[in-house]
């Protein structure tokens, strides 16, 4: 049995969360992300230099390959605000790309790709998922052959995000009998970026198109199959995504509460009406559930036993709490929730394709009910 | 050496000698309990002499502990749960001297059982619109009405009762509160079947009851003010505990599943779902109780009661679901039995089909949904309340039905 992990955040964490606060509130607001969404390659450059020179960027990095070495916990305080802001950074492919390549990489290999990722000058992202229906465990189509000087990639990865700005690609290929993992740069004859129209445009998808694409024998990561890091790579998007499902949901209920406070109807606030109260209290339970799940995801992703519950539990709970929040913050605007104005939609939008991506809600409860034993 | 320092060698200095001179294995549970308040770990946060050694609550935790990983007997808290755990942080907060030395002891040691009489047929969620009259004859009052849903009345030595005092004031400000002897002439205790059958609750008809003045919790009119300490003592206990992983329906749930579930796919995925509901309820539990520990309590704290009620629902009936046509039956059947509280009893295991009826009172329980939401929406996150149409009428005005 499990004792519950410490909740409580230390004072360097609560100084992060308000450092993050700080700066969002100068550099990001929702005007801007409103008109980023109306593009295909939606990303705050200047808010993603200022995050590197704060050293955000790689902070559960290694030390030794140029990150700040610290755990997931202060990665979820900084994801919980970017999400808070639906700020359009590609910290969470970043993430994902750099754990693919600390897990599966030679030391070789991690030494070349890993300080650039965590100073922020390369973007990297994971390009794993082909078909719609696919899950962690999906066998790609993509193939690497062997040629004379390394490999040949043919294949068209899928809902690539934050490809449309990456240089850098991680991608997953059948070689031989296994599955690896390839690292790509994008200028490499025959690769092709296609932006894919985004439900959530905060968060651009693109196709990787990879036509007889010739890399040398380094880019293959650890030079044998390892299909165990692309799931190492999904988990900690997933942990990533979950704290920023939270700073989003709570975005939307403090949203709906001072709605509810200063929206007058019938001669008074309709927040004094049960039946918007009562969704107001609904959604304060969604959300200080995804934070305890949340959070116990982030302190417990390097448990390898643990995380097999607390990972899918993020995925779940984070994900259906973040999707009613946003659905009911709408509801609670009436009319104005639903313009284009408003910043409702980029909250609801964002809430739907998170849990899409990385792997469809249902898998990971498969997941889950396999870690409980049932 | 900070105070927390001194408190907890306190603490586990007295936990030392209890556990050295009563033998939890060879000491009668009455007797260990007694020497348990006079050692001051009955309630450890308590003044001393009344139980306690005047030390922050957090050292409640420690004293569980200590106690459960000796061995010691700890089903007073349950079996006299409405004296243990309600109405000793009644007596604590607004009882005078006298009043605490003759109840708090006897209360520990099971000797007398105590009952909580709030809710009427005509003051439910409104429990402030209550209409037991207490009418005061020299040193005494007379008391006339009917209380329901009064657990362990049939047990009970004494009784938490709030009455109406002043019909002519708003209904807030005209009640007083009464500790009433429910062994005593004119108080009639009748079991309350409930949807399974069994009655946990009780009627209890006041006629012409006497309750010396003595007996009476703080002031004439401060009724509900100390019914609110009360009140918020029970929302605590429901709901505000760290179980284990797994533990209570949905370990029912995981049971039925791997005994007799159908192997569906779909069912096997929506088990999982609720397991993680009821995991992110658990998790939640245990952030509150660290957060309130260090001083820095939050909302967590006040969500659990109404997520516990519904979750309890949603798994019950699902687990019933699971069974298929073995659903439709309830191995028990209904016999109309009140309830006996022993030891036994609180262990005993319930089907799955009683489980699944027993959790409808979750919602209705310490606080409907409703009103629980009501709180979370104002208290919580500061919503205006709903317009009260009898806030200063006098109660007798208040129209009723």
């Amino acid at each position: 049995m499990v004792d519950p992990v410490s909740f409580i955040r230390t004072d360097e964490q609560v100084m992060l969360a308000d450092t993050m606060r700080e700066f969002l509130a100068s550099t990001a607001d929702l005007d801007r992300v409103r008109e980023a969404s109306l593009t295909a390659d939606a990303c705050f450059e200047d808010v993603w230099q200022s995050m590197a020179e704060m050293g955000l960027i790689g902070l559960a990095i290694d030390e030794q390959y140029g990150g700040a070495g610290f755990g997931f916990e202060e990665l979820a305080v900084v994801f919980e605000e970017l999400g808070a802001k639906v700020t359009p950074v590609p910290l969470l492919s970043s993430v994902m790309a750099s754990t693919a390549i600390a897990f599966a990489g030679t030391e070789a290999q991690k030494e070349a790709l890993l300080p650039a990722i965590a100073s922020g000058d390369v973007i990297a992202t994971l390009a794993v998922f082909e078909n719609a229906h696919d899950d962690a465990a999906s066998r790609p189509g993509t193939t690497a052959t062997p040629s004379d000087s390394g490999w040949v990639l043919t294949g068209t990865k899928r809902y690539v995000t934050d490809a449309v700005n990456a240089g850098t690609f991680v991608v997953s290929a059948r070689c031989g009998d296994g599955v690896g993992l390839f690292v790509i740069e994008c200028k490499t004859a025959g690769v092709t970026v296609e932006a894919m129209p985004s439900l959530d445009a905060t968060r651009p998808l693109a196709e990787v198109i990879l036509e007889a694409v010739q890399v040398h024998h380094e880019a293959y990561l650890g030079g044998a199959p390892n299909p165990g890091a692309i799931v190492k790579a999904l988990d900690a998007g997933v942990v990533a995504m979950a704290s920023e499902q939270v700073g989003g949901a709570r975005a939307c209920l403090d949203a709906s509460v001072d709605y509810a406070k200063t929206r007058y109807q019938f001669g008074r606030p309709i927040g004094s009406f049960q039946a918007i109260k009562h969704m107001c209290a609904d959604m304060l339970v969604a959300v200080e559930h995804a934070r305890s799940v949340a959070w116990h995801a982030a302190a417990t992703i390097g448990d390898p036993v643990e995380s097999e519950i607390s990972v899918p539990l993020a995925k779940s709970v984070c994900s259906d709490a973040f999707l009613k929040v946003a659905g009911d913050n709408i509801q609670i605007h009436g009319g104005i929730g639903f313009t284009w104005e408003h910043d409702a939609h980029l909250y609801f939008k964002r809430a739907k394709a998170d849990s899409l991506l990385l792997g469809s809600v249902d898998s990971y409860l498969d997941r889950l009910a396999d870690a409980i034993g049932i | 050496m900070t105070s927390q320092d001194s408190e907890g060698e306190l603490v586990s200095g007295a936990l030392d000698r209890l556990l050295a001179n009563f033998l939890p294995e060879t000491t009668d549970p009455k007797e260990f309990w007694g020497a348990q308040f006079d050692t001051g770990l009955a309630w450890v946060d308590f003044p001393v002499g009344d139980g306690g050694l005047g030390v922050s609550p957090s050292h409640r935790a420690t004293v569980d502990r200590r106690l459960a990983d000796a061995g010691a007997p700890t089903w007073n808290r349950t079996a006299n749960v409405l004296g243990i755990g309600m109405g000793s942080g009644v007596l604590v907060s607004h009882g005078t001297q006298e009043q605490r030395e003759r109840w708090l002891r006897p209360m520990f040691t099971m000797d007398e059982i105590w009952c909580q009489l709030f809710s009427e047929p005509g003051a439910g969620s409104d429990v402030a619109g209550l209409s037991t009259r207490a009418v005061r004859d020299g040193e005494e009052w007379i008391l006339n009405g009917q209380k329901v849903w009064t657990t362990l009345a049939h047990l009970a030595k004494w009784g938490l009762v709030v009455t109406r005092t002043d019909p002519d004031q708003p209904k807030h400000r005209g009640m007083t509160y009464f500790v009433v002897d429910m062994e005593g002439e004119g108080v009639d205790i009748r079991p309350l079947y409930q949807i399974t059958g069994e009655a946990e609750f009780n009627e209890v008809f006041f006629d012409d009851a006497r309750v010396p003045d003595d007996q009476r919790i703080d002031d004439v009119g401060a009724g509900w003010r100390v019914a609110m300490t009360t009140l918020m003592n029970e929302r605590v206990a429901i709901g505000g505990s760290t179980v284990a992983r797994e533990s209570g329906m949905i370990g029912a749930a995981m049971d039925v599943w791997r005994s007799s579930g159908s192997g569906d796919l779909a069912t096997r995925r929506e088990l999982a779902r609720l397991w993680g509901e009821m995991e992110a309820l658990r998790l939640t539990t245990a952030r509150a109780s660290q957060n309130a520990t260090a001083g820095v309590p939050g909302p967590e704290g006040s969500t659990g009661k109404l997520a516990w009620a519904d979750l309890n629902k949603e798994v019950t009936s699902f687990t019933v679901a699971m069974m298929g046509l073995d659903g439709a039956t309830i191995p028990e059947g209904y016999v109309l039995e009140p309830t006996t509280y022993d030891t036994r009893e609180i262990e005993r295991v319930m089907s799955p089909q009683r489980q699944f009826l027993r959790a409808r009172a979750n919602s209705i329980e310490g606080g409907t949904s409703e009103i629980m939401r009501n709180i979370l929406g104002e208290r919580v996150l500061g919503l205006a309340g709903e317009p009260r149409v009898d806030k200063d009428l006098p109660w007798k005005d208040v129209p009723r039905g």
